[in-house]
């Protein structure tokens, strides 16, 4: 059976959060399919990188390591994942909906004619049944994303073209250790035969990266705005509410189209998705995108204008009215209540 | 000097960001009738980006490309009123159900054919499906460099292209010679307005299918004036293998489609009085969500 490969992000030499939770859910699908977990980590000064992936349940390691590799270029690494996966033929192939991941998987699809879903939400084994041409498909990925602004949920699959390939965002999928002592076995890639002189025509000039300084994935409680905000000055509410609450600010991908806050604090399918135990929504409609990256939350409330507003489905607490007002109250009550 | 050969690839989008209620019909399916249909706004970014190197190099021509149906030429007048040169509207029954890669197929197959490009520039994704494939799916097709996520075509120099990439944790400058794919992100300048007199140059530059529904009076201005058509090509006008195009080119099928079907859990509603904020705070300091 042919395997689940995970193409492994790696920043600053590290693996990055998305393949770690990436690593986790390819060993779930490999192992209800019955096959190996292998994956791709293509960089400089690998030495040791085993250690960190081993433990996520991966059978196989293939590493590319050359000094020209890092950091990431869409060429090289393009044409190392290409003639990897034409030898090993994987059925599934998973990367981040990273800014690589999706620099690279489009490429790496095109090349390999297979298809790609970007940004799933969820993936999933299950069978298909071509009733025009009398086909029957079992063990398909099941590449599951929300569509058309949001008011549809897609189920797509790739019935003939190999591997079934998907992107995920960051924080959707769970990350969990699978066993600290698992043993896998490496391949060292012979770098030359995998790439050419061609591949290496893109020179980098600068680069500036940056650890994400806000960190809504890990907060337990988070103040949420959207464009029903209506300001930036308004915005400020939401960070003084956080700050009292001992939470973060997070915000839907209107109010960070608008200008509102950065979109580090984007939540939704486009953004984080986070779970926290307590998510306040602020001025924000609640289109499926949004929903997709906070409904796992453990407490929702739901402060809008709106009452017909679609957040207000999955809310424990709605409370219709405006944020400028609902804020200061709640900041008050709180401070009242904690003394 | 003589300038550069830009093709921007658009899209023409239904408006996803202003769904409103009628946006679904009873029946699930998505009403597109209700959905106004807009320029990509990436690919404006990207129009944006084009039109810079063009004032910054005279003899610079833009051809706009879309691929869609008759009336996606609305975007291609669109891009001339902004400062394009002209345009091709690739269109046909073949393409309809294409994914991604059967996209970027066809595209291929057209810049091929058109052959004479210096820098194709597109926004990174359309607002439709968000995937952002179809612009490095095109750069593999052509078997020429891309890069993505760019913020600024800095500068242009000794066949070289020098370009600032806006990433979700930073940013990167890299040179890359031509010809090449760029794909813009929204954080780059928004497009330039209309120019009144290119509205007057070009407000009656249409396709030939559209020549043929249009009012005989102004027939004779396509003979004079050669900029007011608008390319319209076929698959008989590219090289194509058919079983690439459409449905059957496409690997990604779409095997079930849901509504969104809200039901409310049964949300404890509450006003904004004082009563029921101290209220609000109290029950979840005591469940200790908070405090």
């Amino acid at each position: 059976m042919n395997s689940v490969f995970v193409y492994i992000e790696i920043e600053d030499g590290q693996v990055a959060e998305v393949s770690m939770e990436l690593l986790t859910k390819g060993r779930a699908l490999a192992t209800e399919l019955k096959c190996k977990l292998e994956a791709i980590a293509i960089g400089y000064k690998l030495d040791g990188i085993e250690k960190d992936i081993f433990p996520y349940g991966v059978d196989v390691l293939h590493i590319a390591d050359d000094k020209r590799l890092a950091p990431y270029t869409t060429l090289p690494h393009t044409s190392i994942v290409v003639k990897l996966f034409q030898e090993e033929k994987p059925q599934i192939a998973l990367m981040g909906a990273s800014s690589v991941g999706r620099d690279l998987g489009p490429r790496v699809s095109s090349a390999l004619h297979s298809g790609l879903t970007a940004d799933c939400t969820s993936l999933v084994i299950g069978d298909h049944e071509d009733k025009k041409q009398n086909k029957e498909y079992t063990d398909l990925l099941y590449q599951i994303r929300p569509a058309f602004g949001g008011n549809i949920i897609a189920t797509i699959i790739n019935p003939d073209c190999r591997p079934q390939m998907a992107t995920v965002r960051e924080g959707v999928m769970k990350k969990e250790i699978l066993d600290p002592k698992y043993k896998g076995t490496t391949n060292k890639l012979d770098v030359s035969k995998y790439t050419s002189d061609v591949d290496f025509v893109v020179e980098m000039i600068e680069r500036h990266m940056e650890k994400s300084k806000v960190n809504i994935k890990g907060a337990g409680i988070i103040v949420a705005g959207g464009y029903g905000v209506g300001s930036k000055e308004n915005f400020n509410l939401l960070f003084e509410l956080a700050e009292v609450l001992g939470g973060e600010v997070g915000a839907s991908r209107a109010a960070v189209d608008s200008g509102y806050v950065e979109h580090g604090r984007q939540i939704g399918q486009t953004g984080t998705t986070v779970r926290p135990k307590l998510y306040i929504a602020c001025g924000i409609s609640g289109q499926i995108q949004h929903r997709a990256g906070m409904e796992e939350s453990a407490q929702i409330i739901a402060i809008n204008t709106d009452p017909e507003a679609p957040i207000n489905s999955i809310a424990d607490y709605v409370i219709t009215g405006d944020v400028a007002e609902i804020l200061p109250k709640m900041i008050k009550f709180y401070k009242a209540n904690t003394k | 000097m003589k300038g550069y050969k830009i093709i921007v690839l658009a899209k023409q989008v239904p408006d996803t960001r202003n769904v409103g209620k009628d946006a679904m019909k009873a029946d699930g399916t998505v009403n597109r009738a209700a959905l106004p249909a807009i320029f990509n706004p990436e690919d404006l970014n990207a129009l944006e980006q084009a039109l810079r190197i063009k004032d910054q190099f005279p003899g610079t021509t833009i051809t706009v490309l879309t691929m869609g149906p008759g009336r996606a030429a609305e975007i291609i007048r669109e891009g001339l009123f902004r400062g394009a040169d002209d345009g091709i509207l690739l269109t046909d029954r073949a393409f309809a159900g294409s994914d991604t890669l059967a996209t970027s197929y066809a595209i291929g197959q057209t810049l091929k054919k058109y052959g004479d490009f210096d820098i194709i520039i597109a926004g990174r994704q359309a607002i439709d499906g968000d995937t952002a494939q179809v612009g490095p799916q095109v750069a593999e097709k052509l078997g020429i460099p891309q890069i993505t996520y760019a913020e600024e075509i800095q500068a242009i120099e000794k066949g070289k292209v020098t370009v600032k990439r806006r990433l979700e944790r930073g940013v990167e400058v890299v040179k890359c010679p031509m010809p090449l794919v760029v794909t813009v992100n929204s954080s780059a300048p928004d497009c330039r307005a209309r120019n009144a007199k290119l509205i007057m140059k070009y407000k009656h530059a249409k396709t030939i299918s559209e020549m043929q529904e249009a009012n005989e009076d102004y027939l004779h201005l396509y003979n004079d004036r050669p900029y007011l058509t608008i390319k319209e090509w076929t698959v008989q006008n590219i090289e194509v293998d058919m079983n690439e195009l459409g449905l059957t080119g496409s690997p990604t099928k779409v095997k079930k489609v849901e509504n969104v079907v809200l039901q409310s859990k049964g949300a404890k509603v509450i006003t904004s009085s004082d009563e029921d904020m101290d209220q609000l705070m109290r029950e979840l300091i005591e469940n200790h969500t908070i405090g």
